[in-house]
């Protein structure tokens, strides 16, 4: 894995926006390739949202052949509810940037059949192609998506209970009553992400760095669900200072020192508005 | 991008870059129009996965819902008072001018008048949904004959009239036909006034309460049999009196039926009320609150003679008295200038200014649910205004209608 750590969430974000930016800019989406891009929901991505419609309006970055499939969306609430996930992405990301409607996918939590409905979720991001990249959170339990503890490392789209711990943490966007908070989702499994190419997880702030923690310095265990992807690949685990409280100072020493050459892969910082000769003689951004 | 809406097929428009009144507040929002109406661009963008067609950009505008004035006698010569051979083009005529002050639906006044007045003019007033013509009827406001004579202000005195032989059927008779009556002005101390509340509620009909020397009990009577709004507060009623409040108590009454709520008309054009009068009116109840113009026929020209029905009016700048006397007749401030005037003298937030014109006097005629707001599936009547409030295009059902040109006129 790579571990990024910034000082601020201000700059975890930043970071996050610019690699995703660099990323779809390198692909050069077209006609017929499309970048396919996993997304979460929460309080953690926000800033990084903020910095990619950012981009969006400046024209650096152009989501018109760019695929989404967001991670979850919960069950039985009203997709214009202004707590649901579609609302989510709405309000902080599709209504600002320049995507159509048709390259949006988001689990409907109100389908008639709802495993029918996570088997279609799975048909289509085998339909397009796969996904590039899978940016995701992690739970103070650390669950990815909605994959609570004890869910298989290797699950597929599926209808989820919640943990009480996830009510708790979501209850202060319903009005701080928990009988108000939706006790079922439906979420990507462990297995679904793990199918990504890459996968990019943000971890910000004091009351997650337990959880990132058991995820990266601990075992592959299902009740720390991130924790599969210590076994993929391609990881980036974004971070601020006060994610790393629970690392050992050695693991934070070691990742810290590889900043100047993780830095490589937002330095410089690609745009769309940069033509043909240019864009295609460019270095493939550093990978380790 | 191709067109792969499932509901219509009409062009989209996105308004950008401007601030919209919605829930109460100024919020950086796109507003979205098609088909004449608010659109609701979550919805589009998931159910029919569409999208824009035009992008206009707003250059940072406000943009608040259409002006509507419940109480306008005229303007630009025209006096909706007098039973003209060309009342129908002086009515077009208003209604076009006044797209300029930010009005996109009114009512046009009648003051007291002769019963043959009533019986020629109301048949010529439609109810119509303002364009490019001009600003949409609601109804016409009647405003009086059956007034107070110690209050009848500019009312012409020998057109008064009681309705205590027949009560409705006199109402009837006078008017001729309420098929496009909105709004009727009495006086609710008048003998047999509750039957006639209660049957003009029935039908529909706002009853208000003006010209009056009603107690405050007498008002809160009316207000149990339906009455709903007061016609210009403070003028042609008494005084406020801390052991008899008359009709300016209602504002604070606790006698008004559950669920209901007593609307009220100023005239903020800085003459009709002192504007610590404004004040203590709109701090006791601020969500009653409704600008009203009562223009007269003399706004938007000159200084000089006007009519205003049976009466010649005369005008001085902004002041307008029966000629010869100081007896206040109607106003000539335009609707902008009294939302502007309002917001400087209650030092209330642009919000609070913009809804005492569009979303009050909604409420008030029970049509909030397609007037006076900004929400999804409302009425796309809508105003671009400047930071000071002044109006720079007026839009109907989602089509510029009017627009401030380089030269300012």
């Amino acid at each position: 894995m790579k571990l990024i750590i910034l000082e601020t969430y201000a700059q975890a974000s930043e970071w996050a926006a610019k690699y995703i930016r660099n990323r779809i800019v390198h692909f050069a989406p077209g006609p017929g390739r499309f970048f396919t891009l996993g997304l979460p929901t929460g309080s953690t991505p926000l800033g990084c949202y903020r910095k990619l419609v950012e981009y969006c309006r400046n024209g650096d970055l152009s989501f018109q052949y760019v695929k989404t499939f967001n991670m979850d969306e919960y069950v039985g609430l009203p997709r214009d509810h202004p707590e649901s996930y579609h609302s989510f992405m709405w309000n902080n990301f599709f209504k600002h940037i320049d995507i159509s409607a048709e390259n949006v996918h988001i689990l409907d939590g109100n389908a008639a059949d709802l495993q029918a409905e996570c088997d279609a979720f799975e048909e289509k991001i085998k339909a397009a192609g796969g996904i590039e990249l899978f940016v995701g959170g992690i739970g103070p339990d650390g669950h990815i998506a909605f994959n609570e503890p004890g869910s298989s490392l290797v699950s597929r789209t599926r209808v989820k209970t919640l943990a009480m711990d996830t009510i708790l943490a979501n209850a202060r966007f319903f009005d701080g009553d928990l009988s108000k908070v939706p006790t079922m989702a439906l979420t990507v499994g462990v297995g679904t992400v793990m199918d990504a190419r890459e996968v990019m997880i943000l971890i910000t702030g004091a009351h997650k760095a337990f959880a990132l923690y058991k995820a990266i310095e601990e075992g592959v265990n299902h009740m720390w669900t991130v924790s599969a992807f210590q076994q993929h690949p391609n990881t980036v685990f974004v971070c601020d200072e006060d994610a790393t409280l629970e690392l050992k100072v050695k693991t934070v020493k070691y990742f810290k020192g590889l900043m100047l050459v993780h830095n490589k892969l937002v330095e410089p910082l690609y745009s769309m508005k940069e033509r043909g000769a240019e864009r295609s003689h460019s270095k493939k951004p550093y990978s380790d | 991008m191709p067109s792969n809406k499932s509901v219509s097929d009409a062009p989209i428009v996105q308004f950008t870059n401007c601030r919209i009144l919605r829930s109460h507040q100024l919020q950086r929002e796109d507003l979205w129009v098609r088909e004449g109406k608010i659109l609701n661009p979550e919805k589009l963008f998931f159910e029919e996965k569409g999208s824009a067609d035009i992008q206009l950009d707003c250059k940072d505008s406000i943009i608040a819902p259409g002006f509507i004035d419940v109480q306008i006698n005229g303007g630009f010569g025209v006096d909706f008072s007098l039973a003209t051979d060309d009342f129908k083009s002086g009515i077009d005529l208003v209604s076009q001018k006044i797209l300029s002050h930010g009005v996109t639906s009114f009512c046009p006044t009648l003051v007291t008048s002769p019963p043959a007045v009533y019986h020629q003019v109301l048949p010529q007033i439609s109810i119509r949904n303002g364009g490019a013509h001009g600003a949409g009827i609601l109804g016409a406001h009647l405003e009086g004959p059956f007034i107070s004579k110690e209050k009848k202000g500019a009312h012409p005195e020998h057109c008064l009239r009681t309705f205590e032989a027949g009560a409705f059927q006199d109402l009837l008779a006078t008017y001729g036909s309420l098929h496009c009556v909105r709004i009727v002005t009495l006086a609710p101390e008048m003998k047999r006034s509750s039957e006639v509340i209660r049957e003009l509620t029935k039908r529909g009909i706002c009853v208000s309460l003006g010209h009056s020397v009603a107690n405050l009990s007498q008002a809160e009577d009316a207000v149990q049999h339906g009455a709903t709004f007061i016609t210009h507060l403070f003028n042609a009623m008494l005084p406020f009196h801390h052991r008899d409040p008359g009709i300016v108590g209602l504002l604070t009454s606790d006698k008004i039926p559950a669920g209901r709520r007593v609307f009220y008309g100023m005239i903020s054009d800085g003459i009709h009320t002192n504007p610590a009068a404004l004040r203590i009116a709109h701090r006791a109840h601020p969500k009653g609150l409704v600008l009203v113009t009562d223009a007269i026929a003399g706004m938007g020209l000159a200084p000089g003679r006007h009519t205003l029905g049976q009466q010649v009016v005369e005008i001085d700048g902004l002041n307008t008295y029966i000629a010869g006397t100081k007896t206040l007749s109607g106003s000539v401030a335009t609707m902008d200038t009294c939302v502007r005037h309002f917001q400087e003298a209650t030092g209330c937030s642009v919000e609070i200014a913009l809804e005492a014109a569009s979303l009050h006097p909604a409420q008030l005629l029970g049509i909030e649910h397609k007037k006076g707001t900004l929400n999804y599936d409302s009425d796309a009547d809508f105003l671009m205004l400047n930071d000071g409030l002044y109006v720079q295009a007026t839009y109907i059902a989602g089509e510029e209608v009017w627009r401030q040109d380089a030269l300012g006129m």
